[in-house]
This record gives structure tokens, C-alpha cells and sequence, in this order.
């Protein structure tokens, strides 16, 4: 019953696969890697049940953070071709707090 | 001083529930990592109405309840779109008022108007928020008004207590 | 309790079966969604519920404990980041210049330029 579901999960991450493949531009790529991220959260969460080993929560838990920063980083160093904080002040928006 | 006994609280809570094991030496470790991370967020000045939003109190569960039934709705409305053969889609931009005046406040506008399927945020500006709407009924500058409301009224939630 | 568990385990799977549909509608979404934009709401799908039930289905597989606490860590940490980085992409990609697919197909005369004004 769990193969089930982590079979759902694995097809909608062919179908980000696909996406991340196709583009066509850059955001649809990080787009699809974000999606496949979070699909990897749950796909870990429901392998650990599956093998009855719900330790592995502490993992999707990591990956979840992991994956959020993964996405900013992409989108940062994508902007800025760097990721040093040695930005001009005015140029920290990236994450939109005012421009 | 109340901010940070919350966030000690909570740091403790986070210990105790992932780590499972509670014998003397690690419940140690986990005291003085939960007083070493209070300390470093008193110094580093953070513990404010945005880092620790204690004045919206337990009207932020009655909100997520209320975005939580609306997610629900919305996804449904995208998922039936999605699977649609014709895909009846018309992709706007759509201005929608947000009478917030905090940060806090915005961002929580913003974000719900993102996990809401149909409806993402592309750019906040003061006053008003643009949002890229997947179809006519999502892009409903009412039922936008509504939910700038509520958020405007948790938001001044702090004000009157 | 125990003639509870068959009623509470079957709502379980309930639950993860409608997750993993919602994610599958998601995927597809993703695919068929014509342009950038549009396919952010394909990924709020799988990000909302898609994430929600599954992770709320594996909440009733054990009795509550401290992997029911994980799970609610990994919802709530989802929560908030799944819309700050859709935002994020979103945002970058208006800054960038990217124009949003229109009904009027190839006619995508500007509608930036059309809110600005």
C-alpha cells in the first residue's frame, strides 16, 4: 500500500523531471527542482513507514530546510552570479522585502 | 523578556521532540543549546514583533483554519482546471488592494494569496500586492477584499492587546 | 481504542490516496500548463495538498508520539517556505523581465507594462 504512494510520488518526480528538461526558461527549471524537492521530502517520509523505519522523518525534516535554501541559493546566484554577501545594499531584494 | 522565555520554550520543545532520548547528559546538552541560542538572539536584537509574533496570539490558529478551508476550495478549482481537456484557462494580472501596514502583516497577505492555488504573488508593493491569477474566478478582487480583511484584522490584533 | 484502529487506519489511507492524486494532478499541471507562471500554480498543488494529506495520512499510520511531532514539523516548515520560495521564483522572474503567457496567444503585448501604467 505504501508502494503505492511512493509510486504516485516518483511519477509526479518524472513529471518534474520532464518539466525541469523542457524549460524553457530558468524559472521553470527551478520551479520543477523545488517541486521535486518537496516530492523528495515525502517520498522519504513515506519510504521510512514503508520499511518501518520512521526514523528516516528526521532526514525528510533536513531536506526540507535544505531544499528551501537550495531554491534561494539557485535563484541568487542566478541574479547576482555570486553567492558572497558582498552585495551593494541596494541590490538585497532578492527576496522582495522592498524594493 | 516574555519573547525570549517563548522562544527558549519553544527551542525546548523542539529538543525534546526530535531528539526521543532523555537521559541526564543529553538533556543537559539540549539546556545549554536552547541558553546559547536565547543569548545569541537576545544579542543579536531579533526578538521583536517579527521574530517572534507573540501578539497575534490564538487568532492565528482561527486564521489558519479559516486559509486551511480555503486552500482546500482553491485547490479543487485548480485541480479541476488542470485536468480539464480544454484547459479553461485566462491568465491575468490582477492589483489587489492590501491594507496592511506592518511587514509581518504583508508578508502573511502574500503568502496566504501564494499557498491559495490559482492565485501566486509576484510582487508586493505598498498599498496593493500584483498577483498572477490563473482564471476569472480566481482573479475575484472580492474575494481578495475578504481575505485582506482578515489578515488586516489579525494583524491589529496587537494593538488592542 | 483498538476498535478504532480500522476505522482511523482506513481514513489514513484515504487520505494518502487523495494526496498522491492531488500530486499526480499537480505533475500533470506542470507539464500542461502553458507558460511560467501559470505552472506556479500547478506546484502550489502538490505544495498544498498534495503535501498536507499525505503528511497528515502518515500522522494516523502510528499512535501519537514524536514522529507525529515530525511530521507536524515537516508540514509546518513546508508551510511557510513552500510559498516564500514560489514567491521568490516568481518574483525573480517578473523582475527579470518574463512575460506572462496571455489568452490572446502570441498577443502578449506587454501586460507588465499594462499594470504599471
Amino acid at each position: 500500500m505504501f508502494g503505492a504512494v511512493a509510486a504516485a510520488i516518483l511519477v509526479t518526480m518524472l513529471l518534474a523531471i520532464i518539466r525541469l528538461a523542457l524549460g524553457p526558461v530558468l524559472y521553470d527549471r527551478v520551479l520543477a527542482a523545488n517541486t521535486f524537492g518537496t516530492a523528495t521530502v515525502l517520498l522519504i517520509a513515506v519510504l521510512g513507514y514503508m520499511n518501518g523505519r520512521p526514523d528516516f522523518l528526521d532526514i525528510a525534516l533536513l531536506y526540507a530546510l535544505v531544499n528551501f535554501v537550495g531554491t534561494l541559493a539557485i535563484l541568487k546566484f542566478s541574479r547576482y552570479g555570486r553567492l558572497g554577501d558582498e552585495l551593494p545594499d541596494s541590490e538585497q531584494n532578492l527576496q522582495g522585502e522592498k524594493d | 523578556m516574555i519573547r525570549a522565555l517563548a522562544l527558549g520554550a519553544a527551542l525546548a520543545l523542539l529538543w525534546l521532540g526530535l531528539s526521543g532520548h532523555y537521559t541526564p547528559l543529553i538533556l543537559s546538552f539540549g539546556i545549554l543549546s536552547v541558553v546559547f541560542v536565547v543569548v545569541i538572539a537576545l544579542r543579536m536584537d531579533i526578538l521583536d514583533q517579527e521574530g517572534m509574533p507573540l501578539q497575534l496570539g490564538a487568532r492565528f490558529v482561527l486564521y489558519w483554519v479559516w486559509l486551511g478551508i480555503e486552500i482546500v476550495k482553491s485547490n479543487l478549482h485548480a485541480a479541476r482546471i488542470i485536468l480539464s481537456p480544454s484547459m479553461p484557462i485566462n491568465p491575468q494580472i490582477v492589483r489587489f488592494k492590501s491594507t496592511q501596514h506592518t511587514d509581518l502583516g504583508q508578508v502573511i497577505y502574500a503568502n496566504s494569496i501564494t499557498l491559495t492555488p490559482g492565485t501566486t504573488t509576484i510582487e508586493i508593493e505598498d498599498g496593493h500586492i500584483l498577483v498572477h491569477a490563473l482564471t476569472d474566478q480566481t482573479a475575484d478582487l472580492d474575494a481578495a477584499a475578504v481575505m485582506d480583511k482578515r489578515v488586516t484584522e489579525l494583524e491589529r490584533a496587537k494593538e488592542a492587546g | 481504542m483498538d476498535a478504532l484502529l480500522p476505522i482511523v487506519n482506513s481514513i489514513s489511507w484515504l487520505f494518502l490516496a487523495t494526496g498522491s492524486i492531488f500530486l499526480l494532478i499537480g505533475g500533470i499541471g506542470l507539464l500542461r500548463l502553458p507558460d511560467f507562471y501559470a505552472r506556479t500554480h500547478a506546484a502550489g498543488v502538490i505544495d498544498t495538498l498534495g503535501t498536507g494529506l499525505i503528511l497528515i495520512g502518515l500522522m494516523m499510520q502510528e499512535e501519537i508520539g514524536l514522529n507525529t511531532f515530525k511530521l507536524v514539523l515537516i508540514g509546518f516548515f513546508l508551510f511557510f517556505t513552500s510559498p516564500t520560495s514560489s514567491y521568490a521564483v516568481a518574483h525573480a522572474a517578473w523582475v527579470a523581465g518574463q512575460k506572462p503567457w496571455t489568452n490572446s496567444n502570441g498577443n502578449t503585448k506587454d501586460a507588465k507594462e499594462d499594470v504599471e501604467s
